[in-house]
């Protein structure tokens, strides 16, 4: 009897845990939409419109939604990129160069082994394009290890770096022969594309998303290894002296970080683009660092906050269109998102 | 008799944070030119007092009056307006500025560029009547604690302040260093300041105070003038029935023929930022056998420490451990091989406190609950551990499944005793075991390190209370900017030659001569 | 030869302004103890501001003052997410930079090809005669020669005044600040204003004489290299003057070997002035550690 009720009391109070907070991520959202809203009417545009079109073109038909989850999988792995050296007070804010080194990896396995079967071809760029952005991102941990250079630093400057990295190789070495004057490489062969689900341009890269985020979610909570990743979240100085070694934890998740990042790249060069191009990314990297913090690192908000996210961003293309808005437009929308949610997280770390 | 009114005057203080009284109904008078000493318990409300006349909490009742006037003391400007300084147990200072800056930073009518020469001027004459000497251009960071301590005085005297406070004073201060201070206290009393000043060691209080006034559990026990003050009825105000039972003078078991656990030959450790590294140390810890290490803070311990932990490597020299070469073993292959580590502060040095009891548990040898190769953890062979451990101890954790940061302070520190006494350590490095805990829980900890020791393991105690080294090692070395400058069985005054009295400790910790014998 | 020294050392000079404004922003606040990762948005706004400003009233100077303004005031919304909300400074600086990228182009999309006169180039009477020397560094604009007095001025105001002393005390240690009669939410508000004055100005400079023109997100990372600039200069505003110089050149030697035709793509070139901060940091950064400000050591920890 006693055992019942508290059973019962323990699920009530589950779900007051899981109602509070999403009560108030909607009243933050109002907040959030009504001040992006003021600042268009500052500029002469009709917020109620531009909302129109923003929520029609998302959620209002299977297409929108479908276009929705395609922003949403490189969001929720740049995301992840981010979240995963979180947890030890790392800060990643390089997903963005990640993403982009990635994607530069996969290409090169998409044009230089295009006779392999498709499974073997895809498998291999996705193992190089985590490999490729796990590098990328290990470096830096590598620099914060050592003591030299702080990550944050390091990895935002490396985003230019990467970026100008793919320039070079689009405009150079790699750029189509026949792609005119586009910078861009040869279109992949029909073996280097990741399968597509049922007919949309959602492609496997979401289960990748979905997966690793279980798999972060379970390693971090059940294993030997999530335990020392907590311990030295939770106190860096007892864990170092509890004999857990630090630095190679600031390697090691600063890899797996990026390799998530890599493989958002990948997956957009293999399914979206088709070809590696400089425009791969409206800044999915740094949206993605925004997300871990808007969700705290935790793996359902980070599913959430990302779809929220890949609304605004896919919204923004269509404000590009029928507003003549500017596309770097949404970043205020997300920017004011943003600024709303760590007013209301006061205090927070 | 015909006493005059007193200074400052505190009627019917109370302040109560969430689930603790810590003032309730406190009344003190502090007179112009008088020495004041507040003493109790750890938790008996001195430093929330003191906070309070400070104007850094708020009293949620009770009356302050300054020269029989009604003050409010809101904020610490506030209280400085009335002449109230306070110097605090971590000092408030800025180890990157200059001792000029420092205390410019604090002059009510600094100008607004800045006059650098013509401050360190008025420190010198300031200094000079009052025998504090301060070095006006070195960072702060470079100066000793004492000098640091003093560096407040000045700053205090310089704002104007009429009432100073000092929260802890001697704390990590060497015996001479105390004389030093309590001579200032004495040469400011002669000019009519007055001061308040919380302190831990009667011995201290009843060299310098004219006035203590006890506290116990944030009431006034009992306010006594010097003269009728006496160490046993200051004692039984502070605690009451409790009787400190006095802990058995240690009697070493070692036997001097047997193989040391722990050997450092020659090790030294280049200074790093703020300390003073290590230089050619040597030492050997036995089984049965606690080495005690005296010194005042900051003069090699925390390195020492680390290197035997081998959180930080030794430059030259070499470490054995049971006779094997672990100059270059990580932390963890140290711990793997019997090393424990008892911290001053278990919070902060040993405890995760966002995790469980159990986890925090499971993080003192991750491998060995480990299964499937990582992938899970036997979290029932942890939980059965844990009892076991805790049960050895006499102690009790409710749920260990509750996060470790709701326990109180001394039942973290006995959840990391447990865990770290229970893998049957052969070396135990004790840093300050006992700072921060109250009389009862340092009479606990001393009783296990003890107990420890009997049962074989050999320990490193770390310390700055020279009457807790002297009451627990069998040996004792004395460390002086990262060498051993003395070392030997402590005995009492006049001992053998090879023995080590109090004082003559004392004097090694600051660097001074070894006195002649007489 | 002659020619490729005077327009190499006269581009290091105009393309190391921007960068020293914008470094001198960032180092008041860290001298604080706040990182402000979002300056890159507060110099967008402040180009685009300055340049609106220019294209209606004509006037640089007119825009110059518009775009400190502004850049303080859009510093502010930072100011009072880190300061009254205490939110962490490095997510809350990463979303003002957001918000100044969306909101510069917004205000400036029907600005972009507008032409403008720019701040006007001063020659300084016979010094800019000299041969080589002359037309290097007397041919420039007032923000230019104001670079060396702002910097000094900015040493002044930090080590020899009242207000020097609790910024850097405040960013040392609040609690000692505080005790010591200072505000430190007050003097973070004045410093954060300040600083955005300067990025402000920063971002002008671009848009009103580097470039003479607005594009979107024109700043391309000025504002991470400035961030990077201020450890590089170990805090102090002086080296960062020859910081900014040097960076300026590595900007000003892509320019000069593209022009030059130098068969080296511009993009590897590009490259430059992020690696050199890299390789200067990786260098720097352990000597620099005790320089670090004390209270941003726990920004970058998280423990605040």
């Amino acid at each position: 009897m006693a055992d019942a009720s508290l059973l019962r009391d323990s699920r009530l109070d589950a779900l007051g845990r899981l109602a509070a907070p999403l009560g108030r991520f909607a009243a933050l959202l109002t907040i959030a939409l009504a001040l992006f809203a003021a600042v268009l009417v500052l500029f002469g545009r009709n917020p109620l419109r531009a909302y129109a079109d923003i929520f029609s073109s998302t959620l209002g038909s299977a297409y929108g939604v479908s276009e929705t989850l395609v922003k949403m999988t490189p969001l929720i792995l740049t995301a992840l990129a981010a979240a995963v050296p979180s947890r030890i007070w790392l800060i990643n804010v390089g997903g963005e160069g990640q993403l982009f080194v990635g994607a530069l990896c996969a290409t090169w396995a998409a044009i230089h082994l295009d006779g392999l079967p498709s499974f073997l071809l895809l498998t291999i760029m996705a193992a190089l394009g985590f490999l490729g952005g796990g590098l990328w991102a290990a470096i830096a941990g590598g620099l914060r290890a050592g003591g030299w250079v702080s990550e944050t630093i390091s990895t935002l400057l490396m985003n230019y770096v990467a970026i100008l990295l793919v320039n070079f190789l689009v405009f150079g070495p790699w750029k189509d022969p026949d792609g005119v004057n586009y910078p861009q490489t040869v279109e992949f062969a029909a073996g280097a594309i990741l399968p597509m689900l049922g007919g949309t341009r959602v492609h496997l890269g979401l289960v990748f998303a979905l997966v690793a985020t279980i798999v972060c979610a379970f390693l971090l909570a059940r294993t030997r290894w999530g335990l020392e990743v907590r311990a030295i979240g939770g106190n860096a100085e007892a864990a170092r002296r509890n004999g857990i070694p630090i630095e190679r934890y600031v390697l090691v998740t600063m890899l797996i970080g990026g390799g998530l990042a890599g493989l958002a790249g990948m997956a957009e060069v293999s399914a979206i683009q088709g070809r590696l191009r400089p425009s791969l990314s409206p800044g999915y990297g740094y949206s993605g660092f925004l997300i871990s913090w808007m969700a705290g690192g935790h793996p359902a908000g980070i599913v959430a906050a990302a779809f929220v996210l890949a609304v605004i961003t896919a919204g923004g293309d269509i404000l590009q269109m029928t507003q003549a808005l500017p596309g770097s437009v949404v970043n205020i929308l997300m920017a004011v998102v943003l600024f709303v949610v760590l007013a209301r997280q006061a205090g927070r770390p | 008799m015909n006493t005059p009114p007193p200074l400052l005057t505190l009627r019917g203080i109370t302040k109560s944070f969430p689930g603790v009284l810590a003032n309730d109904r406190v009344d003190l008078d502090v007179h112009r030119g008088e020495v004041h000493a507040i003493v109790g318990e750890n938790g008996a409300g001195k430093s929330t007092l003191m906070k309070i006349l400070y104007g850094f909490h708020r009293p949620d009742a009770g009356e302050i009056e300054l020269d029989g006037r009604p003050i409010r003391l809101d904020t610490p400007h506030a209280a400085r307006r009335c002449g109230i300084g306070m110097v605090f147990q971590e000092l408030v200072q800025v180890p990157a500025l200059t001792v000029v800056e420092n205390i410019a930073l604090f002059l009510p009518d600094l100008p607004v560029v800045v006059d650098g020469a013509a401050i360190a001027t008025r420190i010198r004459e300031t200094a000079e009547r009052y025998g504090l000497a301060v070095p006006p251009a070195a960072p702060l960071w470079q100066l000793s604690v004492g000098e640091q301590q003093r560096v407040e005085i000045v700053k205090l005297l310089l704002a104007d302040a009429r009432i100073l406070i000092l929260d802890e004073p001697t704390r990590s201060l060497a015996p001479h260093e105390v004389d030093g201070l309590f001579r200032i206290f004495a040469n400011l009393r002669r000019d009519g300041y007055a001061i308040v000043f919380i302190a831990h060691k009667l011995r201290e209080v009843l060299a310098c105070a004219d006035r203590v006034t006890v506290l116990r559990r944030g009431v006034v026990a009992g306010s006594l003038r010097r003269d009728e003050a006496t160490a046993a009825m200051l004692v039984s105000l502070m605690f009451g029935a409790l009787v400190a039972e006095p802990v058995p003078r240690a009697t070493t078991t070692a036997r001097p023929g047997t193989a040391p656990i722990l050997q450092l030959e020659r090790v030294s450790v280049p200074p790093l930022g703020h300390g003073p590294g290590l230089a050619e140390i040597d030492l050997a810890i036995r089984p049965h056998e606690i080495l005690g290490v005296a010194g005042v803070a900051g003069n090699g311990q925390r390195e020492l420490g680390d290197v035997i932990l081998g959180l930080e490597p030794c430059r030259r020299g070499t470490k054995f451990l049971g006779g094997e070469d672990a100059t270059r073993w990580p932390v963890a292959k140290m711990r793997a091989h019997g090393v424990v580590f008892i911290p001053e502060d278990a919070r902060r040095l040993a405890a995760v406190g966002g995790l469980t009891v159990l986890e925090n548990l499971a993080l003192g040898d991750t491998r060995r609950y480990a299964r499937a190769g990582g992938f899970a953890i036997d979290w029932d062979a942890a939980r059965a551990d844990l009892d076991r451990a805790l049960e050895r101890l006499g102690v009790s954790i409710a749920s260990p499944d509750r996060p470790i940061d709701a326990l109180s302070g001394g039942n973290v520190q006995r959840v990391i005793l447990a865990r770290e006494l229970a893998r049957d350590p052969r070396l135990i490095v004790a840093f300050y075991p006992m700072r921060g805990l109250d009389v009862r829980s340092a009479m606990a900890a001393r009783a296990l390190l003890l107990r420890a020791r009997d049962a074989g393991a050999g320990v490193l105690l770390i310390s700055e209370d020279l009457d807790e080294l002297f009451a627990l090692s069998d040996r004792l070395i004395v460390l002086f900017r990262g060498r051993i400058v003395g070392s030997g069985v402590p005995a009492p005054p006049g001992g053998r030659p090879g023995e080590l009295a109090l004082d003559e400790v004392g004097y090694l910790m600051t660097g001074a001569e070894r006195r002649a014998r007489g | 030869m002659a020619p490729l020294i005077r327009s190499l050392l006269s581009g290091s000079i105009v393309s190391g302004t921007p960068l020293l404004y914008a470094t001198l922003a960032e180092l008041l606040s860290e001298r604080a103890g706040v990182v402000n990762l979002g300056l890159e948005g507060v110099m967008l706004v402040g180009a685009v501001v300055g340049f609106i400003a220019t294209v209606h009233t004509g006037s640089a100077t007119a825009g110059l003052v518009a775009a400190g303004l502004a850049g303080g005031l859009f510093n502010l919304v930072f100011a009072f997410v880190v300061v009254s909300r205490r939110a962490n400074q490095l997510a809350a600086g990463l979303t003002l930079m957001f918000c100044g990228v969306g909101l510069s182009a917004l205000m400036g999309a029907r600005y972009v090809g507008s032409q403008i006169v720019g701040l006007p180039e001063l020659r300084v009477p016979l010094l800019a005669d000299l041969p080589i020397l002359g037309p290097a560094l007397f041919v420039h604009d007032a923000l230019v020669y104001a670079a060396v007095p702002v910097a000094a001025g900015a040493w002044w105001v930090l080590f020899r005044t009242r207000w020097g002393l609790s910024v850097r005390a405040v960013g040392e240690n609040p609690v000692a600040a505080f005790a010591a009669g200072k505000d430190p939410r007050m003097v973070h508000y004045q410093v954060l204003f300040l600083a955005g004055v300067l990025g402000g100005v920063a971002g002008a400079h671009l848009s009103l004489a580097v470039a003479r023109t607005w594009a979107e997100w024109m700043t391309a990372g000025r504002g991470f290299i400035a961030v990077a600039l201020v450890i590089f200069s170990r805090w102090h505003p002086l080296r960062a003057l020859a910081g900014a110089l040097l960076f300026g050149g590595a900007i000003s030697l892509q320019l000069q070997m593209q022009a030059l035709g130098v068969p080296l793509s511009p993009f590897l070139l590009d490259m430059l002035p992020y690696v050199l901060s890299l390789a200067v940091l990786a260098v720097w950064g352990g000597r620099a550690r005790h320089a670090v400000p004390a209270s941003l050591g726990r920004v970058f920890q998280g423990t605040q």
